[in-house]
């Protein structure tokens, strides 16, 4: 295959792949733990396998492309833009791998109120939503739908930070989920980096389209 | 006619940065400042450059990119008039290095060739030996002092990244060396002639990659003492040695900008469809 533009093609429709693979295993591990269903984790657990997989060959066939190609411009941002997604989507692919085997550890269900007070539900709706965004934003080349990305990420940051000082108060009125409550703080730390390597494929987006680097700025 | 000639050329010497006679053999004659106007070329009715406004720093590699027939040798050969030569040539516009304009009727073509060295695609060594190509330069400019001869062709050997090559062997024919260091004895012919522009033509096309990249590197390091402009098909090569970009498109300059910009995010399309491959 010669033809830069068929090899992008190709190459962009094996990161939407990544993309869907990692978003569904996400969207299990929330079902799994929610839920305490043991069967749809040990799925999330399987499917590790395919992400890494798949992990590696973006990456070798990016770097065939980079080499055998010289990509230049707007070919240069989405190879490097492609290999930072890739590598922050199997990053997600763990954070989800983590989770499933969380649940099976903690062998219970979630308490309903628990879930209900440290807000499982919101955090994990923000999540999906962003993943809605991303989506649009790499199929359709979408960068208002890149942008919204960040705005979302403060949501999930500021249920996290309310997690802490609610498990603390929770824990002491009852001492008999203390099991749960470790689980549930641990588990929304990672639901919590999840939120941010969205965030970071966001502005890989945002490179690739505009060619613009928001990593580390403030204000995006 | 001849006194006008004269007292020119010394306006335009007296233009060029840091000149310092041989004998010191410190010499460095510092790039030219260079700056086109609204310059038109016609070849009988074909309207090959069309209202072209560019200004090249002095010591900077200036790359010129496009496809073939867009005008960027055409534009290359400007600056030492060499499309004089060329049958139906017409020119409009004005072509100033160091603030003197070179089309005008009192410019001695031949001085102003001197301050304007310049490489072509193919080495072309005349068939003598590697002293006499060096030195050729000097002898028909009436330079008779052999020592003052023998530094200026060791001091260009040197220049050229050649002299280790070739000091033991300097009355051998040069036809005997390789492309490489053919190529880079035509430069050093150039070089011997202390030119403050260099004019590249495609100088590594016909040439092998590590030869190539010895050319890239003796480009890099001459930059500190002339104004370069090299027309190049290899957008590597432009990338990887040159300061500047200027892409030209049918006769037009499509985008000029600093290399990093054109090869990272080009203001033009048109730019990054050439660049990247696209089309030409």
């Amino acid at each position: 295959m010669i033809n830069i533009e068929e090899q992008r093609v190709t190459l962009s429709k094996i990161g939407e792949e990544m993309l869907n693979l990692c978003q569904s295993q996400v969207e299990q591990s929330f079902e799994a733990f929610i839920t305490f269903d043991t069967d749809i984790a040990e799925e999330v657990i399987l499917k590790e396998n395919r992400v890494n997989a798949l992990d590696l060959k973006i990456e070798i066939d990016l770097d065939n492309f980079i080499a055998l190609n010289n990509p230049v411009a707007t070919d240069l941002r989405f190879a490097l833009a492609l290999l930072k997604i890739n590598y922050n989507l199997e990053r997600i692919g763990d954070q989800a791998f983590d989770i499933a085997n969380y649940t099976i550890d903690l062998n219970q269900k979630l308490a309903p109120e628990l879930v209900e007070k440290l807000q499982f539900k919101v955090m994990f709706e923000t999540l999906e939503s962003m993943f809605k965004d991303i989506v649009t934003a790499y199929t359709d080349e979408n960068l208002k739908a890149a942008r919204k990305v960040f705005k979302k990420d403060k949501v999930i940051n500021q249920i996290n930070a309310n997690t802490f000082l609610i498990v603390e108060e929770e824990v002491v009125k009852n001492p008999a989920l203390v099991k749960q409550y470790l689980m549930a703080l641990v588990v929304m730390k990672k639901y919590e980096k999840i939120g941010d390597l969205l965030k970071n494929i966001s502005e890989s987006i945002i490179y690739y389209i505009d060619a613009k680097i928001l990593k580390h700025k403030k204000k995006k | 006619m001849a006194k006008e000639i004269e007292i020119t050329m010394e306006e335009l010497k007296s233009k060029i940065k840091n000149t310092t006679t041989f004998e010191e053999d410190t010499s460095t004659s510092g790039g030219s400042r260079i700056e086109a106007k609204d310059v038109k070329v016609w070849y009988d009715d074909f309207n090959a450059i069309k209202g072209i406004d560019m200004k090249i720093k002095p010591n900077t590699i200036t790359a010129f990119i496009g496809p073939s027939g867009c005008g960027k040798s055409t534009f290359l050969r400007l600056f030492n008039r060499m499309n004089d030569y060329v049958e139906g040539f017409r020119m409009e516009g004005k072509i100033k290095i160091n603030g003197d304009s070179i089309y005008k009727k009192k410019v001695n073509v031949e001085e102003l060739r001197k301050e304007i060295g310049m490489v072509f695609q193919k080495p072309n060594p005349f068939p003598k030996s590697i002293y006499e190509n060096v030195a050729y330069g000097l002898k028909i400019q009436g330079i008779k002092d052999k020592k003052l001869i023998d530094g200026r062709v060791e001091k260009a050997l040197r220049q050229a990244d050649l002299w280790e090559e070739v000091k033991d062997n300097l009355k051998k024919s040069a036809l005997a060396l390789s492309g490489g260091q053919q190529q880079r004895l035509c430069i050093a012919r150039t070089l011997a002639v202390q030119p403050s522009i260099l004019l590249m033509d495609e100088p590594t096309s016909a040439l092998d990659p590590i030869s190539t990249a010895k050319i890239e590197e003796l480009i890099h390091h001459l930059k500190e003492e002339y104004t370069i402009i090299i027309v190049t098909h290899n957008m590597q090569q432009a990338s990887r040695i040159s300061d500047y970009t200027a892409f030209f498109y049918l006769g037009e300059l499509i985008e000029y900008d600093k290399t990093r910009k054109i090869f990272t995010n080009p203001e033009k399309k048109q730019t990054e469809n050439y660049i990247t491959g696209r089309f030409g």
